[in-house]
């Protein structure tokens, strides 16, 4: 924001490159000018849309998260801190995601690393972009329109209705625990497998090599060279996904039977069911402060495990 | 001379294609092409001998070709909208919502796009006090017939002599079951919840909906569907918290669960279970017989309808028991009007799930506005769903 407060009038730019010839003390200030302009104007949309679409909503609700509901639902103006106070009586919904979140982030990585392993390293070189691209193109469908796709599968028509024709009668797989974490693990896993992908894709063979040569068993040269490397790669979609799922409620609604109450439930519930504004900002605010402490722990994480190397994790 | 068909066209034939090719060029709008092609003026006039447009309102004012409506899940005839679009060039977008505070909580947010939507009686109050709808406009609704309608089920739409709000349909809130799955015949609220916990463990749903999750919980003990009272509040949570573990789904939509059969017995409103019914012979339809909802669904326009001459047109056109007939022949609620009765065939007037016998409407009562608005049961309904 700084950069545009300091934008340099534009005849005093003009000048500084008029004179660029004649005076070079001013035309390094001229260019050193032009330089800032370039920066600010390279940086403003990019901070316009997080002013309007990060800073300011999220001012919004933290002002909403210090009022009252209103008579009818909604919000009214007050100062208050009794949103905050009431937040254990979604205590259960914040523990189901705190156990949801890892977990299903687990489940994904094992999922995941197995075939980021085999692209990056395994598959022949022509193959690899073909096989990226089959990962990338279900992307493509809403996330919504996929679910319910497995709402059929796992439906009474579907899995079970074939199961049905082996003799194995009145299955149910639609509702369940085990539904809901197929669902997150089928929706998330591109997002897991490309960041390990691209930190295996990176490594450097000839380590590989070298350990082999040292004497190091195929497992211990994985653990201790391939997997090692890679945990950076591992982190960031550790953590992606799990911020993601931090926020999850379409999944557990459709695959779940809306029986599970996530955070992410407990927020549209308020939102659009009991109507209650300020309670539901409250609980976005902390879910936002929760996922900036789990990026932190994961980054802290990370760095101490790939050897001090610093990692970016977003 | 030979008389040729293009004698006394409007417009030659060449001409016309040149303006088609604006018109699809984007150079002029859609309503000067009907202008100047005479295209608009033959539709209305065509449109007026058929007796298509029956009020002059409704020729007379500029429609736009979009508008959007919000009502519920399963509840028109798709081939409506499409008649609707021929005749007018108004497309209709359906938005389909599971409960009234998910209605009210998109209108009272503001910008929701919608020219028409479905509250349910119990509501129309709240949205008329917070000045969410309209007063309508009767001049424009010609095809509305107050004498036709039977009081019981419109009396909420009119507000101190106000209408603010016609009614779609009533219809009443009970437990569809597949009859193949659970032989048991079922005839209360009791026996539906004692189910839940024993044959129906893992294959019933609820409504994701306080007032009738609640209500009926509540009818286990034999209290009101309404209630607010703590203790009584008190003992439905304590059965919903018991029954919660063994049951399928919390969900409004339960005719896929139903039909796919992972679902033997569900909450239902009238038009689904009639629906369900119909195409699936063993799932019958049956009110508890301590009691439970009755209900009737209005039509409103809110007062930040982007649409509003579309709304009204639309809103008119489905007053018209011509159009209603097909609506009640689709959807399966039974109808508030008196003139679309008369053209309903007689095995819908004697389905026992559209109109039941009088005694067991009798303990049935409308949902009452305090509920909508109350935090108690609203964080109740939470407590079950979060357990």
């Amino acid at each position: 924001m700084s950069e545009t407060g300091h934008k340099p009038e534009p005849d005093n730019a003009t000048g500084g490159r008029k004179s660029a010839g004649s005076q070079p003390a001013f035309s390094m200030r001229g260019s050193l000018l032009r330089k800032n302009l370039m920066t600010a104007l390279l940086l403003a949309p990019a901070t316009l849309w997080l002013v309007v679409f990060l800073v300011l909503p999220f001012i919004a609700i933290a002002i909403f998260s210090v009022g009252e509901r209103a008579p009818e639902g909604g919000y009214q103006a007050a100062l208050t801190f009794a949103q905050y106070a009431n937040l254990p009586a979604r205590a259960t919904a914040f523990w189901n995601t705190m156990v949801l979140a890892p977990v299903g982030a687990l489940a994904c990585l094992l999922v995941a690393y197995p075939v980021a392993y085999y692209l990056a390293l395994r598959a022949p070189q022509r193959w690899r972009l073909i096989l990226l691209a089959m990962i990338v193109i279900p992307f493509w469908t809403s996330l919504l329109m996929r679910t319910y796709a497995w709402m059929y599968i796992l439906g009474g028509r579907g899995i079970p209705a074939l199961l049905a024709y082996v003799g194995i009668e009145d299955l149910r797989l639609i509702n369940t625990p085990g539904a809901v974490l197929l669902g997150i693990v089928y929706g998330y896993l591109p997002l897991m497998i490309l960041p390990i992908y691209v930190s295996l894709e990176r490594l450097d063979r000839r380590l590989l090599e070298a350990s082999a040569d040292l004497g190091a068993t195929p497992l211990s040269t994985f653990l201790g060279v391939t997997l090692r490397l890679s945990l950076p790669g591992v982190m960031t979609g550790f953590s992606l996904v799990m911020i993601l799922l931090l926020g999850e409620y379409l999944i557990p609604t459709l695959l779940g039977g809306g029986k599970v109450f996530f955070i992410g439930n407990a927020l549209v519930d308020l939102f659009l069911q009991s109507r209650n504004w300020p309670f539901g900002s409250a609980i976005a605010i902390t879910l936002v402060l929760v996922s900036v402490v789990v990026l932190i722990v994961a980054n802290r994480v990370s760095t101490r495990l790939s050897g001090a190397r610093r990692v970016d994790l977003i | 001379m030979p008389k040729s068909y293009r004698d006394g066209l409007p417009i030659s034939p060449d001409k016309f294609v040149d303006q088609l090719m604006r018109l699809k060029r984007g150079s002029i709008s859609r309503r000067d092409f009907l202008g100047l092609t005479g295209l608009g003026v033959a539709t209305a006039v065509m449109a007026r001998e058929l007796g298509i447009m029956p009020t002059p309102a409704f020729a007379a004012e500029n429609l736009g070709d979009r508008m959007s409506i919000a009502t519920w899940p399963n509840y028109h005839d798709p081939q409506t909208f499409e008649n609707f679009k021929a005749e007018t060039g108004v497309a209709v977008e359906v938005n389909v919502f599971g409960s009234n505070e998910e209605m009210l909580a998109k209108l009272q947010a503001g910008g929701s796009g919608w020219s028409l939507f479905v509250p349910t009686n119990y509501t129309i109050s709240t949205y008329k006090k917070l000045g969410i709808i309209e007063a309508l406009d009767m001049a424009k609704l010609g095809n509305f017939d107050g004498k036709s309608e039977d009081a019981r089920f419109t009396a909420e739409g009119t507000i101190d002599g106000t209408i603010y709000a016609v009614p779609k349909n009533w219809g009443t809130t009970g437990i569809a079951i597949n009859t193949k799955k659970l032989a048991k015949p079922m005839t209360s609220w009791k026996e539906f919840w004692d189910t839940a916990m024993a044959e129906g463990d893992g294959r019933t749903m609820v409504h994701d909906y306080q007032l009738t999750t609640i209500g009926n919980a509540l009818k286990y003990y034999g209290y009101s569907f309404n209630s607010l009272k703590q203790d009584e509040l008190a003992k439905a949570e304590e059965l919903l918290l018991k029954v919660k573990p063994h049951l399928f789904a919390v969900s409004s939509d339960y005719q896929p669960g139903m039909r796919a059969g992972d679902a033997w017995m569900t909450m239902c409103w009238t038009n689904d279970g009639a629906q369900l019914h119909r195409d699936i012979p063993e799932i019958a339809y049956v009110l508890g017989k301590e009691g439970g909802e009755i209900w009737t669904d209005f039509y409103a326009i809110p007062k930040d309808a982007p649409n509003k001459p579309a709304g009204y047109a639309l809103l008119n056109y489905l007053m018209n028991p011509k159009v209603a007939v097909k609506e009640h022949l689709a959807n399966g609620a039974p109808s508030t009007d008196a003139r679309v009765n008369a053209l309903l065939p007689k095995e819908v007037l004697d389905n026992p799930i559209l109109y039941p016998a009088a005694d067991l409407l009798k303990p049935l009562e409308f949902g009452a506005a305090a509920t909508l608005t109350d935090p108690g049961r609203a964080e109740l309904m939470a407590r079950f769903k979060s357990a």
